[in-house]
């Protein structure tokens, strides 16, 4: 295996340009969670053409819902949940300068083909790691839709967050290629 | 007659909600290592290895294995000869839930189903009664994550289709499921009873320690081969490709109905977490 790509959020064209599926990257700077209730609602406010509580160029949003910090913590456990679920979302926040996604799964076509068309990628980090995912969270901070509890929008700053680079904007898919690969029947 | 306070199912239940979600059994853990002997793609390793860490940091640091600590599904086995005194029984186990997600920062994940308003507590539970002989209590706890239920199915075959049939239909929902239930999986399998009860078989297929015996030497024969046939698929480790799609098939049976061939796929994530205690 290659060395892990150092990265620091908000991400470039430039950024995106050089990442290729299977790329180790260590993550860090300011990036979103937000799942599926969070979502519909940012989706609803594009659709109304009012002002979302957090601009989108450049940024990376986690598809995350963290269990509560113990006292004394940022966060609780902190891992990835399934993408496909935000699937009929992601394309209009990456039409809006969105340029990088993590989540676990794979994704459908419609938001593939948005990658390629807007410049954006899909890391992939390790579902059901929760602990050792929240070692790499600096401080969380919720930023929108207090009430939606685990779903709210935060704030967090990460460092060195380890992820794969799962579809990049060449139309390449990790899931796919993977599977391929190893497939015996 | 003998007779158990609502208090101690309370703390029981609570303590369990929370060590449930922070220690991962020795069953999974060597599983885990077993895995990695096998796996050839190196991504695969690498994951494997991340998955052992992340078990030593929750359980060294109290924090959850998961952040998605689940839908709390409590299995209770009442003695005929116990007697609950000082409250309800089924309450003091939903209290039990509520304080052990409160109290050990567990995330609260149920929710209305149409307004999705989170339900604030992590209750209702699903809670599956039995009334065994003798005079105790066994309560098992066993958190499910959304991600790995969500690509659970249950199917009514026709009778025709026979074992192979039934194979199929269980090896094709794996392939379909893909990435997405956060492999390396348990295969939980229930055949037969009636629709709900092969749910219920294969969802208590999931409590066995991974990867042990099946009693039943035709079943265990079963789950070998399915599980071979399943790690051919390629999926491996997190869906990214790789040998272990799978750590174990596990199969409960019971006789049908002569008109039917009930078949229930539950899928059980890498955090397959249980813990259970006698009262």
């Amino acid at each position: 295996m290659t060395e892990p790509i150092r990265l620091t959020t908000p991400l470039t064209d430039e950024d995106v340009k050089r990442l290729r599926i299977g790329d180790r990257i260590l993550l860090s700077g300011v990036i979103y969670s937000a799942r599926d209730a969070a979502h519909k609602r940012l989706v609803a406010l594009i659709k109304e053409g009012k002002p979302l509580p957090f601009d989108l160029q450049g940024q990376v949003i986690y598809y995350m819902g963290p269990s509560p910090a113990p006292p004394g913590r940022p966060i609780g456990a902190a891992g990835p949940t399934t993408s496909y679920r935000m699937d009929p979302y992601a394309p209009e926040l990456i039409a809006r300068g969105l340029k990088g996604m993590i989540g676990k799964g794979a994704r459908s076509p419609e938001v593939k083909e948005a990658m390629k068309k807007y410049g954006a990628v899909y890391f992939a980090a390790i579902g059901g790691a929760g602990a050792l995912m929240s070692q790499s969270i600096l401080s969380a901070e919720v930023i929108a839709y207090p009430e939606l509890g685990p779903e709210a929008i935060r704030r967090l700053e990460v460092k060195d967050l380890p992820i794969v680079v799962a579809n990049d904007i060449y139309g390449g898919d990790l899931y796919e290629e993977g599977v391929k690969r190893y497939a015996l029947l | 007659m003998r007779e158990i306070h609502v208090e101690r199912i309370v703390d029981a239940v609570r303590d369990l909600a929370i060590k449930a979600n922070i220690e991962l059994g020795e069953d999974v853990i060597a599983a885990f290592e077993r895995a990695l002997d096998q796996e050839e793609s190196p991504t695969g390793k690498d994951i494997l290895k991340r998955l052992i860490e992340n078990a030593r940091i929750a359980r060294e640091q109290r924090i959850p294995i998961c952040q998605d600590t689940g839908f709390a599904v409590v299995f209770v086995e009442i003695g005929q000869d116990v007697r609950v005194t000082g409250g309800s029984l089924r309450e003091a186990i939903e209290e039990g839930v509520r304080r052990g997600y409160q109290e050990g920062y567990l995330r609260k994940s149920i929710c209305h189903c149409i307004t999705r308003k989170n339900t604030g507590d992590n209750t209702p539970p699903v809670i599956h009664f039995d009334i065994v002989p003798g005079d105790k209590l066994k309560i098992i706890f066993a958190p499910k994550g959304g991600g790995s239920e969500n690509m659970s199915r249950v199917t009514m075959l026709t009778p025709a289709v026979g074992i192979e049939g039934v194979r199929d239909f269980v090896i094709q929902r794996v392939k379909e499921s893909g990435p997405n239930p956060c492999p390396p999986t348990i295969v939980g399998v229930g055949i037969g009873g009636t629709i709900e009860q092969a749910a219920i078989l294969a969802k208590k297929a999931l409590l066995r320690p991974v990867g042990s015996e099946n009693p039943d030497e035709e079943l265990n024969a079963l789950e070998k081969d399915w599980l071979e046939r399943i790690n051919r698929l390629g999926i491996g480790p997190q869906g990214l490709g790789g040998r272990i799609t799978s750590l174990a098939v596990h199969i409960n049976m019971m006789p049908c109905h002569i008109a039917s061939l009930p078949v229930a796929v539950n899928i059980q994530c890498h955090a397959a977490r249980h813990k259970e205690v006698e009262l």
